[in-house]
This record gives C-alpha cells, sequence and structure tokens, in this order.
C-alpha cells in the first residue's frame, strides 16, 4: 500500500511557495508536537486529537481557500484553525483554558471558532458540522456572495446520516460547499473496510451526482492542485464538490488510545510517506528548497511555537462569575436566564 | 381586533416579520408547494418565492444543521417541524449546535433560529405522535421555549421569537389550529418572552397551566367558581426563560399550586415548578404542590385509553380541591 515516492518529475512550484507550503506543515507538526508534551503535562485536559501525518491536507486545501471562503472542521481542527490564519497564540491559550483563548476557554482543543476568519468550528460530534456547512453555503447562495464553505470530515463521518443528507441537500440546491474528506482509514479503531459497504467514497458523492475526486493526501502539491480545481468549480456555480484526501494519521485516535487495530508495520509503512519529509526531499531534490530552508524555517516555527506556549502559560483565567456568560445573549453575565441565581445548581 | 384562527395568527407573524426584514426565511416540509402540512403558510410561497418559502426533503436533520449553518452566517431561519416529534430524528443539531455554539464559540456567533411546529397530543395517534418536548428541550440551556395558549399571544410570542438572537423553539397544536380568537392588529405588535399571563385572578388557589392545558385550567376554574372555590389561573406562555417570579407572587396570595402539563411527568416542566416554589415560596404553602399530567407511559391508540391518558378539567378540579382540604 504505501509506494515509495517517485520524484522524477519536476514539480511546477516557485521556490517561494515551496519554501510557504513547507512552512505550513512544520507549524502544525510543531504545533501537535507541544501539544501532545503539554497533554503529558497535563497543561491541556479533555480530549486531543492530533493532525500528524495528515498535514499536506489542510494545507493543501487551505491554499485554495479565499478570505470570503468559510471553514467547518471536525474535533482534529488545530491544524486547519492555524493555517486559516489563527494565531498559535490563540489556539494554544484555548487549549489552555485561558481567557485569550479563540474562544475565551469555552470551547478547548475540539472547539476552536474565529467568526473574522470565517472558521465556523471544531465540531466535535462525527457527521455534526456537514449540515452547518451547507447551511452557510446556503446563507451564501441565498444572499449573493460568492463565498465557498469547505467543509473537513473524517471517513467515519459517511456513516452517519448527516453525510447523506447534506450531500443530497448540497447537491439537490445546488450549493457552494468544497466537502474534503480526510480519509485516514480508521473511525477511531474501526478500519473503513469494517464500517462501510462501498469503500470507495467518490461513488457515494457519484451517487448524489456531486463531481469527485480521490488524491494522495500525504501530497500537498497535488492537494493543492486539486483543491484550486475543486474551488474553481464550485466557486463557478456548479453546485459542490467532494475531494477524497487519502491520508494517514501517524498518531493514535487520541491520547487515550493504545492502537491495537492496526499493525506497527503498516503505521512505519506510512510514515515512509510522510508529507513533511516526502516534500522537502523532492523539493531538494529539484533545488526548491534547501536543508538550510528547512533549518530557518524549523528555527522560526520553533520560536512561534514557544511563543504560543509561553502566551498560554502566562494567560489569564476567566473569573468563575463569568461561567454562565454567552449562554444567551440578552442575559446579563453572572445570572441565569430563569431568574435563579445562577450560583445554586446544587441547591 | 379581528378574530383569527391560530394557525392564521402565526402565519401573520411570519408574514409581517418577513415583509420587514428580508433576511427571514421559512424552511422545512411542505410549506411552499403543499402550503403547509397544516395549512400554517398557506399562500406565503406565492408572496415570498421559492428562495425564502423553502420545500425540503424529509430529511429534518439536514435541514435542522442548514437553519443553524444559516444563522452562523447572518440569515435568521425560521425551521418548521411537521411535528415536534419529528424534532427527535434532528436532536444533534437542535440540543448540540443550536444552543452551544454562541457559548463554545465565546459569544462569537449568535443563532438568531426559530425552530417551529406543533407539540403534544394531536388525537388518536399513538405514542410517537404524541410527545410533549417542552420539558426535553428546557433541559438544555441556551435554548429558550415558547408554548402559547392563545392566537394573539401565538403572533406576539412568534414575533418576538423571530427578532430574537437566540434559538427559540416555538411549540404549538395541531387541535388548537383552527381555534379563534381576537389578535390584535397593532402596528408591529409584539409580545416579551419571559412573561406570564395571569388569565384569570382568584384568591383560593393558583393554577399554573400552558398550550392547551391551560384551557382545562380555565374550565376548572369556571366549575370550580360555581361551587364558590376562586382560582387563579397563570398562563406561563414561556417554559424558558420562566416567569417564576409571577408565579411566586400568586402562590404567596392563594398558598396553593396546582400545575396542569399533558407531558409525561418524571422530570418535567410541572416538576420543575413544584421544585421552584418550594425554594421560593416554601413558607407560603399550605398543602404541597399537586400535578396534573400525563401518566409515565407512552400515549396510546384507543380512543376510551387516550381519554384517560390526557389532563382533564376534572381531574384539574380534583387537584385543586386536594391542594385546598375540601372534599
Amino acid at each position: 500500500m504505501a509506494k515509495k515516492k517517485t520524484n522524477a518529475s519536476k514539480p511546477t512550484v516557485s521556490p517561494e511557495h515551496a519554501r510557504h507550503l513547507l512552512h505550513q506543515m512544520l507549524r502544525i507538526r510543531r504545533m501537535e508536537e507541544r501539544a501532545a508534551e503539554l497533554y503529558t503535562a497535563e497543561k491541556i485536559r479533555g480530549f486531543l486529537h492530533l493532525y500528524i501525518g495528515e498535514e499536506a491536507v489542510a494545507v493543501g486545501v487551505m491554499e485554495a481557500a479565499a478570505e470570503q471562503d468559510a471553514i467547518v472542521a471536525t474535533y482534529r481542527e488545530h491544524g486547519h484553525a492555524l493555517v486559516r490564519g489563527m494565531p498559535a497564540r490563540a489556539i494554544m491559550a484555548e487549549m489552555f483554558g485561558k481567557q485569550e483563548g479563540c474562544c475565551r476557554g469555552r470551547g478547548g482543543s475540539m472547539h476552536l471558532f474565529d467568526r473574522t476568519l470565517r472558521i465556523y468550528g471544531g465540531n466535535a460530534i462525527v457527521g455534526g458540522g456537514l449540515p452547518l456547512a451547507v447551511g452557510l453555503g446556503l446563507a451564501d447562495a441565498l444572499q449573493g456572495r460568492d463565498g465557498v464553505t469547505i467543509c473537513f470530515f473524517g471517513e467515519g463521518a459517511v456513516a452517519e446520516g448527516e453525510f447523506h443528507e447534506s450531500m443530497n441537500l448540497a447537491e439537490l440546491w445546488q450549493l457552494p460547499v468544497l466537502f474534503v474528506c480526510e480519509n485516514n482509514l480508521y473511525a477511531m479503531g474501526t478500519a473503513l473496510d469494517r464500517s462501510e459497504s462501498q469503500t470507495d467514497l467518490t461513488e457515494k458523492a457519484e451517487s448524489y451526482k456531486i463531481p469527485s475526486k480521490a488524491v494522495d493526501g500525504m501530497d500537498v502539491l497535488a492537494v493543492e492542485a486539486a483543491a484550486r480545481r475543486a474551488m474553481d468549480e464550485v466557486r463557478s456555480g456548479q453546485g459542490p464538490y467532494f475531494l477524497e484526501c487519502r491520508t494517514y494519521r501517524f498518531r493514535a485516535h487520541s491520547m487515550f488510545d493504545p492502537e491495537l487495530y492496526r499493525e506497527k508495520s503498516e503505521v512505519d509503512a506510512w510514515k515512509q510517506r510522510d508529507p513533511i519529509a516526502t516534500f522537502f526531499d523532492r523539493m531538494k531534490d529539484h533545488d526548491l528548497l534547501s536543508d538550510a530552508d528547512r533549518k530557518a524555517l524549523e528555527a522560526e516555527v520553533n520560536e512561534e511555537i514557544d511563543d504560543a506556549v509561553a502566551f498560554a502559560e502566562a494567560g489569564t483565567l476567566e473569573p468563575v462569575d463569568a461561567l454562565t456568560r454567552f449562554v444567551y445573549s440578552d442575559a446579563p453575565s453572572g445570572a441565569a436566564s430563569n431568574g435563579q441565581p445562577a450560583a445554586s445548581p446544587a441547591s | 381586533m379581528p378574530e383569527l384562527q391560530f394557525r392564521e395568527a402565526i402565519r401573520a407573524a411570519m408574514v409581517e416579520e418577513m415583509e420587514r426584514d428580508e433576511d427571514i426565511f421559512l424552511m422545512g416540509e411542505e410549506v411552499a408547494e403543499y402550503n403547509g402540512a397544516y395549512k400554517v403558510s398557506q399562500g406565503m410561497l406565492d408572496q415570498f418565492g421559492s428562495e425564502r418559502v423553502i420545500d425540503t426533503p424529509i430529511s429534518e436533520l439536514g435541514f435542522a444543521g442548514l437553519g443553524i449553518g444559516a444563522a452562523m452566517n447572518g440569515l435568521r431561519p425560521i425551521i418548521e417541524f411537521m411535528t415536534w416529534n419529528f424534532s427527535f430524528v434532528a436532536f444533534d443539531q437542535v440540543v448540540n449546535n443550536a444552543p452551544n455554539i454562541r457559548y463554545m464559540s465565546g459569544g462569537q456567533f449568535k443563532i438568531p433560529i426559530v425552530f417551529r411546529g406543533p407539540n403534544g397530543a394531536a388525537g388518536q395517534l399513538a405514542a410517537t405522535h404524541n410527545n410533549s418536548v417542552e420539558s426535553l428541550y428546557s433541559n438544555f440551556p441556551g435554548l429558550k421555549v415558547v408554548c402559547p395558549s392563545n392566537p394573539d399571544d401565538a403572533k406576539g410570542l412568534l414575533k418576538t421569537s423571530i427578532r430574537d438572537d437566540d434559538p427559540v423553539l416555538f411549540l404549538e397544536s395541531e387541535l388548537m389550529y383552527g381555534m379563534k380568537g381576537e389578535v390584535s392588529d397593532a402596528d408591529d405588535y409584539t409580545l416579551p418572552i419571559g412573561t406570564a399571563r395571569i388569565a384569570r385572578e382568584g384568591d383560593d388557589v393558583t393554577i399554573v397551566a400552558h398550550s392547551k392545558s391551560y384551557w382545562r385550567a380555565m374550565e376548572a376554574a369556571e366549575e370550580l367558581a360555581k361551587e364558590g372555590y376562586d382560582a387563579e389561573v397563570i398562563d406561563p406562555r414561556t417554559i424558558k426563560p420562566l416567569d417564576i417570579e409571577t408565579i411566586v407572587q400568586s402562590v404567596q396570595k392563594t398558598n396553593r399550586c396546582v400545575v396542569v402539563d399533558e407531558s409525561n411527568p418524571f422530570a418535567s416542566f410541572a416538576s420543575e415548578i413544584a421544585f421552584q416554589i418550594q425554594d421560593q415560596a416554601f413558607d407560603w404553602l399550605d398543602a404541597p404542590l399537586v400535578r396534573v399530567t400525563a401518566p409515565d407511559t407512552p400515549a396510546p391508540y384507543a380512543g376510551n385509553l387516550m381519554d384517560e391518558y390526557m389532563p382533564s378539567a376534572k381531574e384539574v378540579i380534583q387537584a385543586a380541591k386536594r391542594v385546598m382540604y375540601v372534599d
């Protein structure tokens, strides 16, 4: 399954763009590595789902996203938020539960939102983001805006009714949605062929008459090219598009996963196709990037993530009397809406 | 004031709001071409066109979520469930996304959406079509739950619900859609969410009842009056936020309380009222609060069993007499 990448053809990419793509993937990788350490150190709590191994998908797709486009992602969404433009500081502080976080410590790792960047969540219910994405597309279409909603979800979501209802409605009403299926082969611990009667996921899209393509999700250039073509189609008013990115998660599903469902040899084989290492090697082979470039980028990324961690550490906790804030738009801070004092739930 | 059917009052509220604000649209099963399963949206497709009155497939989970996404992106959707029983198919979106996204995003997103449709018993339809959802949904912080009992309240409260920046669940009734009542035609007629109505003043016992149960309570109050007992009937009108102050003030006057609620009794709205009254008016109570509810049983089909299942005026009278220690 894991083929050795052939580096024969010279990629049509500028050194600047190659550097940018490597930088983005390294940013995600480093942030996730630090997040894992900080989880072990109990600075980050709750569930933590790492994107290590899948970086080429978020980075490649996000290259095709414009400012007016909207993003919906899953609970494995730190990377998407980062490369969309959310500061690493805001992400890290959110995971630390600090009020300087993007959601003031109310969302955590699985629920990163940023209205100004049009990041409509992190959605921690498998499939739960898909109808939202189609609704975002509906609103853009009804209001005559040219935004496209990019909806990321795992292959596990295709077993949910929300997937099927969303695919049908998006195509039925020709809505501007790019569905990006991040197929990492395992829905938590269940392999695709143990959960789906039809394992060719593009066939599912085609059954709704949605144009589709499967792409090597370990190849950032392939993902970017496919995403750009897909976005052009969607933006031209031809309705939704389904892009399957075949990828692999190098780490466990979450931090509590002994990974008994897959062979170590399989993981090792996929690691040979590490999206960062293979991309760099290929760029280096064609003199588009050098070891010095990579070193410089790694130093830059380390500094960015160190700064984010320091920012999160120094962040402040929201006062507990703000617990009931943001429940309702018209409720004063510190008061429950039903007229009862907020601090007497145990009475 | 003109006399309108309940369904016409709801339609008038939607039409007036949609004329006022182009961001509002109606979406649901059979709302457009069919003119509404219960004719609530009759004529709205012709007036507003298919971009604002949108027929959906039988896809509650999908279109409920679409509505929330659209609400996050600048629109103000009204989502019609043909009945609230079908909202259970959309549960993830109604309880996980609608009420939580504002909170989880640290207040970045408002979710100005109304989910509306008929709730509760609707005749001999058996268990899957007789659910009362107000207790269930009012358990989720972030949702507002509105339950009008008459056309005028329906119009005023629905207009306010549509203007609200939070998700509002607006619960109607198949059995009341044909009910007529005077409805204000005042310009911009709205009623505040979270304000109970004292429908009948009295000193002897407080009866709290909403939606269809309100009418059972009023029948009971009239019968009790013939026997010389003066009941105060309070229609909370909104379940959440709840105007507990009005109810507590009444109980402080009458010292006795009956709650009528066609929901099943366990962990119900009636139970919540009982808790809040003992919490806030314990020293004023001369008798334990009594609930008149459906039994802790799925709704039956057979007519005689259904009659037994539903709260009746007779049961309300018995309950009132029990808390007054008469008979």
